[in-house]
């Protein structure tokens, strides 16, 4: 899975702001949803750093829901490209000026046939706090 | 370097494990992932599996040369491995049909989690062979195992006879290898015990 480059964030102390998080699985490949039909199953999870702003939501995607071979039933997944959308809100006592917000993005993949280990993608997303 | 280039190849794309499957250098003898097709390969092609020591879901300590003598079909995999899901029924039915010809699966969990995952899965599936808990180590010398499964048949002597990649073959058609090495394995070692006899 590869993620695109994110867009820096500015944001005024006090208010909230929105990142969007663009994904992408190449074909042939998905990820289980951050909701796994399945309880053995590994979610795709987007958490943030507790500073310097405060991660109000997570918004994932709606999950698809696909057979493959080694499933009974269809599992929830995410393939192709999608979009996690995450709304900030900036504490009334944040610093002023430029920052670094990290993410991960913990995830696991497979196709038809096959599953490749868990994943994590580090998310550092460039602030402006006004 | 070779983790360096594998973190590469991770960060770029899924697909990407492919490349490096295909570019690794493998330190042990005997092991080359994408290179080797799913048929048993004849005898003198066969290269020795990597030895290693794993702790047992018993807490007991087993290495692979223990199982020298017998046909072992040496599974990795993981709870979270939906393909290696379909497969583990299989592998319960050749233990019992075959455990008395000198068979043997070992399944080698690569679950980061540990026991706390592993062993309530196993409990679960009622899993009936033997389950031993992976490493990196063991990873890294059986070539880095990206895709799982990743099963092994590996003969009496120890050697690789085939290595499959995912959910590439059906049940009868690793029950036919299973039954094969076992056959060309017990000819093999009647030949020898009977010239050992004549002389």
């Amino acid at each position: 899975m590869t993620v695109g480059p994110v867009d820096k964030l500015t944001i005024q102390r006090g208010a909230s702001g929105e990142v969007k998080i663009a994904a992408q699985l190449q074909p042939g490949y998905h990820v289980n949803s951050n909701t796994p039909s399945e309880e053995y199953l590994i979610p795709l999870k987007l958490t943030w750093a507790k500073e310097p702003l405060q991660a109000e939501q997570v918004v994932y995607p709606k999950p698809q829901s696909e057979k493959y071979d080694f499933s009974p039933t269809p599992l929830s997944v995410f393939s192709g490209n999608f979009e996690i959308v995450t709304r900030f809100k900036a504490p009334a006592d944040a610093r002023n000026g430029p920052a670094i917000m990290n993410g991960k993005l913990r995830y696991q993949a497979c196709n038809n046939k096959e599953c490749l280990p868990p994943r994590t993608i580090e998310i550092p997303v460039t602030l402006e706090i006004q | 370097m070779l983790k360096l280039i594998r973190a590469a190849v991770w960060s770029g794309a899924v697909g990407g494990f492919l490349l490096w499957t295909a570019c690794s250098n493998i330190p042990e003898a005997g092991f080359e992932p994408r290179s080797v097709k799913a048929a048993v390969k004849p005898e003198n092609d066969r290269k020795t599996a990597p030895e290693f020591t794993l702790k047992d879901s018993n807490g007991q300590t087993v290495h692979l040369a223990d199982y020298k003598g017998k046909v072992v079909l040496l599974d990795f995999w993981a709870t979270w491995c939906g393909p290696c899901k379909v497969e583990i029924p299989w592998f319960m039915e050749f233990e019992q049909q075959f455990k008395d010809r000198g068979f043997a699966v070992l399944g080698v969990s690569m679950d980061e989690d540990g026991w706390d995952a592993v062993k309530p899965y196993i409990e679960d599936l009622k899993i009936n062979y033997r389950v031993l808990l992976g490493n990196e180590q063991v990873s890294d010398i059986y070539g880095g195992l990206d895709s799982l499964p990743t099963t092994l048949l590996i003969d009496r002597q120890g050697k690789i006879a085939s290595i499959h990649i995912g959910l590439s073959r059906g049940k009868e058609e690793f029950r036919n290898d299973i039954d094969h090495l076992l056959g060309a394995s017990a000819a093999s070692n009647g030949a020898r015990t009977s010239l050992t006899a004549a002389k």
